[in-house]
C-alpha cells in the first residue's frame, strides 16, 4: 500500500487522507517544498491569511463550527512565534488544531540560523503535544498521530515541526489505518458504578442545577441532544459557561442564562443555593466560581469530564465521572429511563418558584434610550433579525463579547465561536473567516469592539481574497470598554490608555477593501441598517456607534461570591465595591 | 505552594487539607526528545515543587525511561500533579509510591572532605559507621561514596560539615515498590 514520496508530498497527502479541506497558512522559506506540493493538487484549499495568528484563529473557527480538526501551515521562526497566541487559545478552549511549522534544515538546528527558533521548545507549553520530525521515516506516522491526538480525549492543538531537508527527503508513505497512539488512549466510557451513583444523587436532589460547558459542544451534536433529553426528563434548571452556549437552547424553558462573572442573577444564585450541582464538561474556572471559599457552600457536586486533571483542580467534588460527555449523558439518560426515576415534584416546584423570583430581577436589563444605541439593544436587535437564519456568531474579547453572550440566544451547538480561556482580542475576524469558509451559505457575524477588531484587521484582505462574506458588527464605544469598566471599578475612573484614540473611519476602511461599510448611531435606524447588512451579499463592516459609558452588568466583582452580584439597578459608587484583596485579582 | 496563592480569595481552603507531604512519584515515559522538558516544564509552569528528580532509560528495546520525582505539597496538590503528568502524551504511567508507602528508595552521594591530622581520622571513623566508601584520597582530602535513603545522606553530610566538608554531589532518589507487584 505504501508509496514513495517526498516529505512535502507526504504532508499534503496526509492532509487529504485526514479529510482536510481548508488549510490556513502563510508561506516562507522553510515551508516552500510543502507549498510546492500544494500547488500540484486541488483537494486541500490553501487559505492565505495575512498574519499567522490569523491562521490559527481561522482554523479554530473552522474547527469549532464543524467539529473537525483545523489545519494550519506556517513557516519557521516568526511564522511559528506568530502562531503561538492562536495555539495557546486553542489549548485553553480545547479546540482541535494541527499546526505544521517549517524548520531550518536539521544540520542548521541550534546554530541560530536565519528564521530559526526552538519551535518545539516554545510551543511545548501551549500545545497538547508537539513533534520535531528529524527522520523522513517518522513523518507519516507523526502526521496521522497528530490528528488522532488533536481530536481525541480533550481536544487541543498539536504542532509538527518539519525541517526543510526532511520535506525534501523521500520515503514510503502509508495512509492512516486506525491511527492511534501507542500509549495515548483517553477513556471515553465512564465507570457504570459512578453513573449509577450520579443518577441516584440526581433522583434525590431537591434543588438541583446542571452546569454545562464547552465539553458538551466538543463531544459532538449527540451530546447536546442527550443533554436536552436529560433536562426534559428531570426538569432540572440548566446554566452554562461561555464556551457551552448553544448546547441547550437559549429559548428553552429550563435555561437560566450564562453563569459566572457576567452571568445572570438566577444562574449564579441557583449555583450558590443548589443542593446538587451536576457539572458536565466544564472546569470550575475562576470566571465561573468567583470567590472559591464561598462557592456553592451547601451542595453536593458531580463532575463529568474527560480530563481527570480537571477534577478537584479548583473545587473539590463529591463524585467524579471521568468520560466523554456524550457517552456519560447517554448512560445517565438510559439509566434514568430504565429505572424510571422521578424527581421530587414538590421540592422541584419550590425550587423553580425560587428561581422565578431571581429571574424577576431581570439581571440582563438595561436603561433603554431613544437617542443613543445601547450596546445591549444592538445585540438584541441583531438577534431578532438573524435568529431565523442559519447564523454563526464569533466575537472578539471584552464588553461586546459578554453582551453577545448575554443577549444573543443560541439554539444550536457549534454556532458560537469565542475566545473563552485565553481571552484573545483579535480572535473574532479570523475565526469568522474560518467559520464562513466551512459554511459558505451561512450568515457569519463577528460581534466586535472597535479596539479588538484592530488587532487582526489585516485579515480583511483574507476575507476579500476568499470571498468570505463575513459581517463585522462593531459595537463602537471608543473605549477598550472592559478595561475602562475595570478602571472605573478599581482605579478611581482614571482611564489610563483605554480611550481608542485615532480610530480609522470604519466605513471608509470597508470601502478601501471593496467591502460595504455601514454606520449607525440612531436607534430608530438600527433595524433597517442591520437588515441592510444581512441583505448585502458580500462582506460588511458595520460601525455601530453605541453609548460610550455603558458598563457590562450584572457582575460578580473580583473576590466576591455568587450571591454578591452587582445588578444593573445598582446605584452606589462602583469604585467602592471591591476590597483590597479583590483588587489584586484579574 | 507560594504564599500569594495561599492568600488569594480564588484559592479555596474548603475541603482541602493544610497538610504538607513529601511524595515519591514514579513516571514511566517514552524515551523521546523533549519528554524530560515536558515533565520539568509542567512543574515550573504550574508552580509545583521538585525536591529531586532522576531519569534514566530502563528498557532499551521498548524505549522506556523511568523518571523518579520527589515532590511536596498538600495531598490534593499531589493528586493533581499525578493527573497533570498523565496528560502528557508520551507518559505511559504515573504511580504515587508514597500512597501505600510500600517502597524502597535509595540515593547515591559523593562527599568531598578536606582536612589534616585529627579531623581525617574522625572523618574515616564516621564514614565507617555510615558504611561510606572512600573512592578517592589525597594527603589532604577524601571523597566518600554513600548510598542510602536521603535522610541518611543528609545526616552524614551534617556530620562532615564541621570536619571539613567542601563539596557534595547527589544523584537524587531512585525508588521501586516492595514485594512482587510492579508499578
Amino acid at each position: 500500500m505504501s508509496k514513495i514520496m517526498t516529505g512535502a508530498e507526504m504532508v499534503v497527502q496526509a492532509l487529504q487522507d485526514q479529510g482536510v479541506t481548508h488549510l490556513f497558512g502563510y508561506p516562507g522559506g522553510a515551508v516552500l517544498p510543502i507549498y510546492d506540493a500544494l500547488f500540484h493538487q486541488d483537494k486541500v484549499q490553501h487559505v492565505l491569511v495575512r498574519h499567522e495568528q490569523g491562521a490559527a484563529h481561522a482554523a479554530e473557527g473552522f474547527a469549532r463550527s464543524t467539529g473537525k480538526v483545523g489545519a494550519v501551515l506556517v513557516t519557521s521562526g516568526p511564522g511559528a512565534t506568530n502562531a503561538i497566541t492562536g495555539l495557546t487559545d486553542a489549548l485553553m478552549d480545547s479546540i482541535p488544531v494541527v499546526c505544521i511549522t517549517g524548520q531550518v534544515p536539521t544540520h542548521l538546528i541550534g546554530s541560530d540560523a536565519f528564521q530559526e527558533c526552538d519551535t518545539v521548545g516554545l510551543t511545548r507549553h501551549c500545545t497538547k503535544h508537539n513533534y520535531l520530525v528529524r527522520r523522513i521515516e517518522d513523518l507519516p506516522r507523526i502526521l496521522h498521530e497528530a490528528f488522532y491526538i488533536a481530536r481525541s480525549g480533550r481536544p487541543g492543538p498539536v504542532v509538527i515541526d518539519i525541517p526543510k531537508d526532511v520535506q525534501f527527503a523521500s520515503g514510503p508513505y502509508a495512509p492512516p489505518k486506525n491511527a492511534q497512539h501507542k500509549t495515548y488512549h483517553p477513556r471515553v466510557k465512564a465507570d457504570i458504578g459512578k453513573i449509577k451513583q450520579a443518577v441516584a444523587m440526581m433522583a434525590k436532589a431537591k434543588k438541583p442545577i446542571l452546569y454545562t460547558g464547552g465539553g458538551v459542544v466538543n463531544a459532538g451534536p449527540t451530546a447536546s441532544t442527550l443533554l436536552r433529553e436529560l433536562v426534559q426528563l428531570t426538569n432540572f434548571p440548566i446554566t452554562s459557561t461561555l464556551m457551552g452556549l448553544g448546547a441547550y437552547p437559549g429559548s428553552g424553558p429550563n435555561w437560566l442564562g450564562m453563569l459566572g462573572m457576567h452571568g445572570s442573577y438566577e444562574a449564579n444564585n441557583a449555583m450558590h443555593d443548589c443542593d446538587l450541582m451536576v457539572c458536565v464538561g466544564a472546569r470550575f474556572d475562576d470566571r465561573i466560581t468567583g470567590r472559591l471559599d464561598a462557592f456553592s457552600p451547601g451542595s453536593k457536586k458531580i463532575h463529568i469530564d474527560i480530563d481527570p486533571s480537571s477534577i478537584n483542580k479548583n473545587v473539590m467534588v463529591d463524585l467524579a465521572v471521568v468520560g466523554d460527555c456524550a457517552h456519560v449523558l447517554e448512560d445517565i439518560v438510559r439509566l434514568w429511563r430504565a429505572e424510571a426515576h422521578q424527581t421530587d415534584p414538590k421540592a422541584l416546584k419550590a425550587w423553580w418558584a425560587q428561581i422565578d423570583k431571581w429571574r424577576a430581577r431581570k439581571s440582563f436589563g438595561y436603561k433603554k434610550s431613544d437617542t443613543t444605541i445601547k450596546p445591549q439593544y444592538a445585540v438584541e436587535r441583531l438577534y431578532e433579525l438573524t435568529k431565523d437564519r442559519k447564523t454563526y456568531i464569533t466575537t472578539e474579547v471584552g464588553q461586546h463579547q459578554m453582551w453577545a453572550a448575554q443577549h444573543y440566544k443560541f439554539e444550536e451547538p457549534n454556532r458560537w465561536m469565542t475566545s473563552g480561556g485565553l481571552g484573545t482580542m483579535g480572535y473574532g475576524l479570523p475565526a469568522a473567516i474560518g467559520t464562513q469558509l466551512a459554511h459558505p451559505d451561512a450568515l457569519v457575524i463577528d460581534i466586535a469592539g472597535e479596539a479588538s477588531i484592530l488587532m487582526n484587521i489585516q485579515e480583511l484582505s483574507t476575507a476579500k481574497q476568499f470571498l468570505a462574506p463575513v459581517k463585522i458588527f462593531i459595537l463602537n464605544n471608543e473605549y477598550m470598554g472592559m478595561v475602562r469598566q475595570w478602571q472605573e471599578l478599581l482605579h478611581g475612573g482614571r482611564y489610563s490608555s483605554s480611550y481608542s484614540e485615532a480610530l480609522p473611519d470604519f466605513v471608509k476602511l470597508a470601502e478601501a477593501y471593496g467591502m460595504k461599510g455601514i454606520r449607525c448611531s440612531d436607534p430608530k435606524n438600527l433595524d433597517a441598517a442591520i437588515q441592510e447588512m444581512i441583505d448585502h451579499p458580500g462582506a460588511v463592516i458595520f460601525d455601530c456607534l453605541v453609548d460610550k459609558a455603558e458598563n457590562c452588568l450584572p457582575m460578580i466583582p473580583s473576590g466576591k461570591a455568587h450571591n454578591d452580584m452587582i445588578l444593573p439597578d445598582f446605584e452606589e459608587d462602583l469604585g467602592k465595591v471591591i476590597d483590597d484583596k479583590g483588587k489584586m485579582l484579574v | 505552594m507560594n504564599a500569594q496563592a495561599a492568600l488569594s480569595p480564588y484559592s479555596s481552603s474548603a475541603g482541602k487539607t493544610a497538610r504538607h507531604e513529601t511524595h515519591v512519584l514514579s513516571v514511566l515515559v517514552d524515551n523521546e526528545p523533549g519528554v524530560l522538558a515536558r515533565v520539568v516544564g509542567l512543574f515550573s509552569g504550574r508552580g509545583y515543587n521538585i525536591e529531586s528528580l532522576t531519569v534514566a532509560e530502563v528498557a532499551h528495546l521498548q524505549g522506556l525511561s523511568r523518571i523518579t520525582v520527589v515532590t511536596s505539597g498538600a495531598p490534593e496538590t499531589i493528586e493533581q500533579i499525578s493527573h497533570q503528568l498523565e496528560r502528557i502524551v508520551p507518559i505511559h504511567k504515573v504511580t504515587d509510591l508514597s500512597l501505600d508507602n510500600a517502597f524502597v528508595q535509595r540515593e547515591l552521594a559523593m562527599i568531598k572532605v578536606r582536612g589534616k591530622g585529627e579531623s581525617r581520622t574522625e572523618a574515616l571513623r564516621l564514614a565507617e559507621a555510615f558504611r561510606a566508601r572512600v573512592i578517592d584520597a589525597t594527603t589532604e582530602s577524601f571523597i566518600f561514596e554513600l548510598t542510602g535513603a536521603p535522610k541518611k545522606i543528609d545526616d552524614f553530610v551534617e556530620l562532615m560539615r564541621p570536619i571539613g566538608l567542601v563539596e557534595v554531589s547527589r544523584t537524587g532518589v531512585a525508588a521501586i515498590t516492595r514485594g512482587p507487584l510492579t508499578m
